[in-house]
């Protein structure tokens, strides 16, 4: 079991958690045989023993205090491992969460693609706990049962083996019950939580298209939905408590059994006088202490079904190795002329059937203080271009050579400091809208971080906010229109001053006006860095130095505005509708 | 916190960064609330009606079983007093062991019959009690949707919700405990009232040790679970916004953040387990002690054959169950007061009044003939800011209207009205010459059929999101509706054709894909009429042509309520509205609008391919002229 590894990087504490267990156990088992001996010591006298009330008296109070000094030591004990073992799972836990974190990170584009992001916060959330909790409740427990059964069967088997064995006769129902419901219970698990996430993916939805549902008065086919997907889940879950119910109600029968049929044989040995009353009663009270042992060995059936779930849940994504991450001693991108180049570049995604290639064969150069604008019908790989430079994704053949460099080649962190891309979908994170600018570079002081806001025209908007650079924006702060988010992310861009600027379409929903006066404020920053310009409103990147028509993943034109326009092409039939809507085709 | 951002110019590295990871916003939600809610517990046992009578026989189940348990030492006892002790009486023996089988055969029935009823009804109520938040959400109006966040929806109805399960689920049980601690008192009274009181002298010992241990251990519980919602709203932040964070190199700063957060959780964490196990020692130490004052006491009142030696051997079983009650009973109080603030939360959204519902005498008409007609309609989102003012106009069947203006002059909320998304302030909407308020919700969406500025896609096929809510929609009236969009190509294109899943919400489709698709939904739903509301905005021209031509055909025999970006759609339409401030200043077909001179033809002379990218102040700069003139 890999998740039992983890806690091996604790070994200590697990060690001395288990020595402290197992020291716990033994006292816990002292406890019986006081009883027993006070109940013989109280009944001996009774019967016409030998020693007079005050030695039986005596022997008592010495019984009793051995009896407390017992208590006191497995209370101190058990306190001892109790703590450790929780420490181990939180241990555990908190180096999980890190690792998950940590892993989330290097993970690249592609993986984010295929895999629900509700999915992975379940992860992080639900299955971390299910492992954690395994520490706490399973592990320590199952070593402390052990050893109850363990020495406690040496010991009442070597005080008397018939009853001994009866005693402990439920034991090895009680082992095979739990090893198949372990299996069945883990299997259930997994249904259930994937049912759940279902169930979660349909409401989630739900919400998020709020709009969509109303406008076509859907409530009535979501609320099928809904109720299909919570049956299903219900529906598992009642199979879940049926089989733990089942398990832990026939294990407990099981204990009373053996208990029964220790008192039956118990009281006809006593009867024949082969052992005393105490002795029948040490073996009751050594039952006794394993009923919530034996309870709660249901629980932790449970616990370890679901940890095991869990656990396989985390190793599958902490498993995964990211498919972009350095090459073995990479160096730093060294950025000298600020040239960057597409050679041949072919691109698929991942799970992509046959020729479905996104680019296919891209070649072009860009320098500092030039403008490239790209421009073609959705789908036809713009998009995917901007998202090759900083390596989201990796070329499938061809290279990208930055001043030489085959960008596969150098650290992944100076390529990304090298490279803005202003990208199409802006994320805002809940925190001030000075955090969110600082965001690349959380250092930056605040003259910076005002000039880049300038440059994104949204400085004077910011400042007519109450609380200025300190709103709070993002899920739980003040929301922003498209465009201010857009200009936002601008300016994030920008102050880094990266020596490669791209703008994937992200002036979609900023005025032509605005953006005009972004593009001249940004003059200054550009003039000695190349800016791609990727968007599909020609006002955008009619000034670029060159323009790529990019259809189907190929650049079918190439050229400036007037040589484009001149060609009388694509470019030019989109540019007709665009800008010269009246001389467009008439309808 | 963030330095001021008057600080020097040179970034140092040694000051803390303008940094956070997850939200910085105090906890508003609260995690625990009091102990007794009595609203809460009154809307709650609503939801329990249902099962009355299984929970009935849980609880009678729960009694029975601790009267089972209870019984077992008495059995014990009667087998060591009688059987063993007084005469060694082997039928007797037997007789008790029978007792002691048969006893145990009802704990386990009702053992089995209280779990399995209780998990079960509970499941069940959590479902029904997510599935009524849920329906609700589907009818409160979207003035209250539009406020809220979905992430904050969702731990409502995941969540808060968990938190009641585990609440009712303990609540049984804890009826359990309780009798159990009495029914044990009892019986060690009349056992030996006054052994009996010796023992129970210790419980005072453990309720005080309680009470002055709980306020700090339930802080530091308080305490680990907040630590862990926080780092869990970081980690689903980052996860969110992984693609910012990548692109902007943030990873080894936001791992340290984060790594501040988890290690706070784990200090709470290894606070709280140290003050849980704390108890243990003192629990061991008392019942220890219970027990020392059996043997002492009780062994002496043996000797002077005051007390049976059964009753002795009965009380040393009770004291080493005696303390499990109890512990279990005060570890209710944190349930519970999670229980009360979660059920505050789930009953808030219960209670979110439905502003907008269909009235008892709704009408749902199996056709109407596509008109709709704005009578002097006044509205607003928040009082005192009307967003429309005395709007009338009106859309014989049939035709197409465009809607156009510059941003913020009510075009979205005219559209949203059309579909009673809210209700007007005054004036009335008529839609087939009917009221909307007038007309089901339902039959409403039958009638109108809608295309949203954002393209929502949901989990499900290509075919599957087309079709959506009819699902009476066959394969080709699907695929006719993707070739009229001009969407068929791409989706024949696409690996699996029209049984392509898509992915979360369609990201492996382009944005103007994905409104293709809402469009080839729109054709599919087959509404009188069809609203489109900013749907072209986000299109490039290529897909624009597409759908231009689309456009025609599907508007043919249905009445269209447009609000247009591009000229050629406006061009293109029956008549347009202009509005400026929520007030319509403008209307009239294209050419009588150029020839009018207002603001229309001030707009459409600067020879911008939108409206929308004229600026604010061009428009101020027109206005201001052609009021002036």
């Amino acid at each position: 079991m890999r998740i039992i590894r983890l806690a091996l990087k604790h070994r200590w504490r697990v060690a001395i958690a288990f020595v402290t267990t197992i020291v716990a156990a033994n006292f816990q088992l002292l406890i019986p045989q006081f009883l027993g001996q006070a109940v013989d010591f109280a009944h001996g006298l009774l019967a016409g023993g030998p020693g007079s009330e005050e030695e039986a008296e005596a022997a008592l109070l010495t019984t009793a205090f051995m009896l407390l000094g017992a208590s006191i030591l497995r209370g101190g004990f058990t306190m001892l491992h109790n703590y450790l073992g929780e420490s181990v799972g939180h241990l555990v836990g908190y180096g999980l969460r890190l690792a998950y974190y940590e892993k989330l990170q290097r993970l690249s584009f592609g993986f984010y693609d295929r895999v629900h992001t509700g999915d992975l916060i379940t992860r992080g959330l639900l299955d971390l706990e299910g492992v954690r909790f395994f520490f706490n409740a399973g592990m320590v427990r199952l070593v402390l049962l052990a050893n109850l059964i363990g020495i406690g069967s040496f010991l009442v088997i070597s005080a008397d083996t018939v009853l001994g064995l009866l005693a402990l006769s439920f034991v090895p129902f009680v082992a095979w019950r739990s090893s198949t419901a372990r299996l069945k219970l883990r299997k259930m698990w997994r249904l259930l939580q994937e049912r759940m996430s279902e169930l979660s993916l349909i409401m989630d939805e739900n919400l998020g298209g709020i709009r969509v549902v109303r406008a076509f008065a859907a409530q009535d086919h979501e609320m099928g939905k809904f109720d299909i997907a919570s049956e299903r889940a219900l529906d598992m879950a009642n199979q879940r408590i049926g089989v733990r119910v089942r398990n832990t109600t026939a294990m407990t029968f099981a204990y009373f059994i053996a208990m029964g049929l220790v008192l039956w044989f118990g009281g006809l040995k006593v009867i024949d006088g082969e052992i005393s009353v105490g002795k029948l009663a040490e073996f009751l009270a050594f039952m006794t202490i394993l009923q919530m042992p034996v309870r709660q060995l249901g629980m932790m059936v449970n616990a370890f079904a679901r940890a095991s779930t869990c656990g396989a849940r985390l190793f599958e994504v902490l498993d995964l190795e990211p498919s972009i991450r350095n090459a073995p001693d990479a160096p730093d991108l060294k950025v000298t002329d600020g040239v960057l180049r597409f050679e041949d570049v072919d691109f698929a995604y991942r799970d992509a059937t046959g020729d479905e290639r996104v680019l296919k064969g891209v070649n072009f150069k860009v320098g500092p203080g030039q403008v490239l604008g790209i421009v073609g019908p959705p789908g036809s790989g713009k998009s995917t271009i901007a998202h090759l430079i900083p390596r989201f994704y990796d070329v499938g053949g061809g290279r990208i050579t930055i001043d030489g460099q085959d960008i596969r080649n150098v650290k992944l962190e100076s390529l990304r400091r090298a490279v803005g891309v202003v990208q199409q979908d802006t994320f805002m994170f809940t925190a001030s809208i000075e955090n969110n600018v600082a965001y690349g570079d959380p250092w930056a002081d605040g003259e910076r971080i005002a000039r880049a806001n300038r440059a994104a025209q949204l400085h004077d908007y910011v400042n007519r906010l109450p609380m200025g650079y300190e709103t709070l924006v993002g899920e739980r702060g003040v929301s922003l229109s498209g465009g201010q988010r857009q200009r936002l992310s601008i300016a994030r861009s920008v102050m880094l001053k990266p020596s490669f600027l791209v703008f994937d379409d992200s002036t979609a929903a900023i005025d032509a006006a605005t953006e005009q006066r972004i593009r001249a404020a940004l003059k200054d920053t550009t003039q000695d860095r190349a800016t791609i310009i990727i968007s599909h409103r020609l006002s955008s990147l009619m000034h670029a130095h060159e323009i790529l028509f990019i259809e189907d993943g190929r650049v079918v034109e190439r050229g400036s505005h007037e040589e484009l326009i001149a060609a009388g092409g694509r470019y030019r039939e989109l540019y007709m509708l665009q800008l010269k809507p009246a001389d467009g085709e008439e309808r | 916190m963030a330095p001021g951002r008057q600080s020097t110019a040179n970034p140092d590295r040694e000051k803390p960064p303008r940094a956070v990871v997850g939200s910085q916003v105090g906890h508003d939600e609260k995690m625990f609330g009091a102990a007794f809610d009595g609203h809460v517990v009154r809307r709650f046992a609503g939801f329990l009606v249902p099962y009355r009578r299984r929970l009935a026989v849980a609880v009678g189940s729960v009694l029975v079983y601790t009267a089972s348990q209870i019984s077992i030492p008495l059995v014990i006892r009667h087998a060591i007093d009688d059987a063993l002790i007084a005469g060694s009486n082997r039928e007797l023996l037997e007789l008790v062991v029978m007792t002691f089988f048969a006893v145990i055969g009802v704990n386990y029935l009702t053992n089995f019959l209280q779990e399995i009823i209780v998990g079960r009804v509970a499941e069940r109520i959590l479902i029904d009690l997510r599935r009524a938040m849920f329906e609700h959400l589907q009818r409160v109006g979207l003035s209250f949707m539009d406020k809220t966040e979905v992430g904050r929806m969702m731990s409502r109805l995941q969540g808060d919700v968990n938190a009641m399960q585990e609440f009712l689920e303990n609540s049984v049980f804890a009826v359990g405990d309780f009798v159990l601690l009495i029914g044990i008192m009892a019986v060690l009274l009349t056992l030996d009232w006054q052994l009996g009181l010796l023992t129970l002298s210790v419980v005072p010992i453990l309720f005080f040790v309680r009470i002055v241990w709980l306020p700090y251990a339930r802080k530091s519980f308080v305490r680990a679970r907040e630590t862990v919602s926080t780092a869990n709203g970081a980690l689903a932040e980052a996860i969110h916004g992984m693609r910012t964070v990548q692109g902007m190199t943030r990873e080894t700063v936001n791992f340290d953040l984060y790594d501040e957060k988890a290690t706070d959780n784990l200090r709470a964490n290894l606070s709280s387990s140290r003050f849980a196990q704390v108890m243990v020692p003192i629990v061991d130490f008392l019942t220890g002690g219970a027990m020392a004052i059996v043997i002492v006491v009780g062994g002496s009142m043996v000797l002077s054959q005051r007390l049976d030696l059964g009753v002795m051997v009965a009380f040393l079983f009770y004291v080493q169950r005696f303390f499990d009650p109890i512990r279990s009973l005060t570890m209710q109080y944190s349930v519970m007061q999670r229980a009360m603030a979660s059920g505050q939360r789930a009953f808030e959204v219960l209670d979110v009044p439905l502003d907008i519902k269909d009235k008892p005498d709704a009408q749902a008409p199996a056709e109407i003939d596509g008109s709709v007609e704005f009578q002097n309609v006044n509205f607003g989102y928040a009082p005192d800011q009307p967003v429309l003012r005395n709007v009338s106009f009106r859309i014989e069947p049939g035709e197409t209207v465009a809607l156009v203006g510059p941003t913020g002059s009510g075009k979205t909320s005219t559209t949203s009205l059309a579909h009673r998304f809210y209700d007007v302030w005054e004036g009335q909407i008529l839609v087939g010459g009917i009221d909307v308020r007038d007309l089901t919700q339902a039959s409403l969406g039958r009638h109108v059929a809608m295309v949203l500025q954002e393209p929502f896609l949901f989990t499900g096929t290509v075919f599957e999101n087309i079709r959506y809510r009819t699902t009476e929609a066959t394969r080709e009236g699907v695929e006719a509706a993707a070739r009229a969009v001009g969407a068929h190509d791409f989706i024949t294109r696409l690996p699996q054709g029209y049984d392509t899943p898509l992915e979360q919400r369609g990201s492996n489709l382009s944005l103007g894909q994905r409104q293709l698709l809402s469009f080839a939904r729109a054709i599919v739903a087959d509404a009188r009429v069809l609203i489109l509301d900013e749907a072209t905005a986000n299109i490039d021209s290529h897909t624009e042509m597409l759908i231009q031509r689309a456009l025609a055909r599907l508007l043919e025999g249905r009445t269209g309520l447009v609000i247009a970006h591009r000229l050629a759609t406006v061009r293109g339409a029956d008549r347009i509205i202009v509005l400026q401030d929520g007030e319509i200043i403008e209307t009239g077909n294209h050419d009588q609008l150029v020839e009018h001179g207002g603001l229309y033809a001030k707009l459409y002379s600067m020879n911008y391919a939108s409206f929308d990218d004229v600026p604010d102040e061009l428009v101020r700069q027109v206005l201001s002229s052609t009021s002036a003139t």
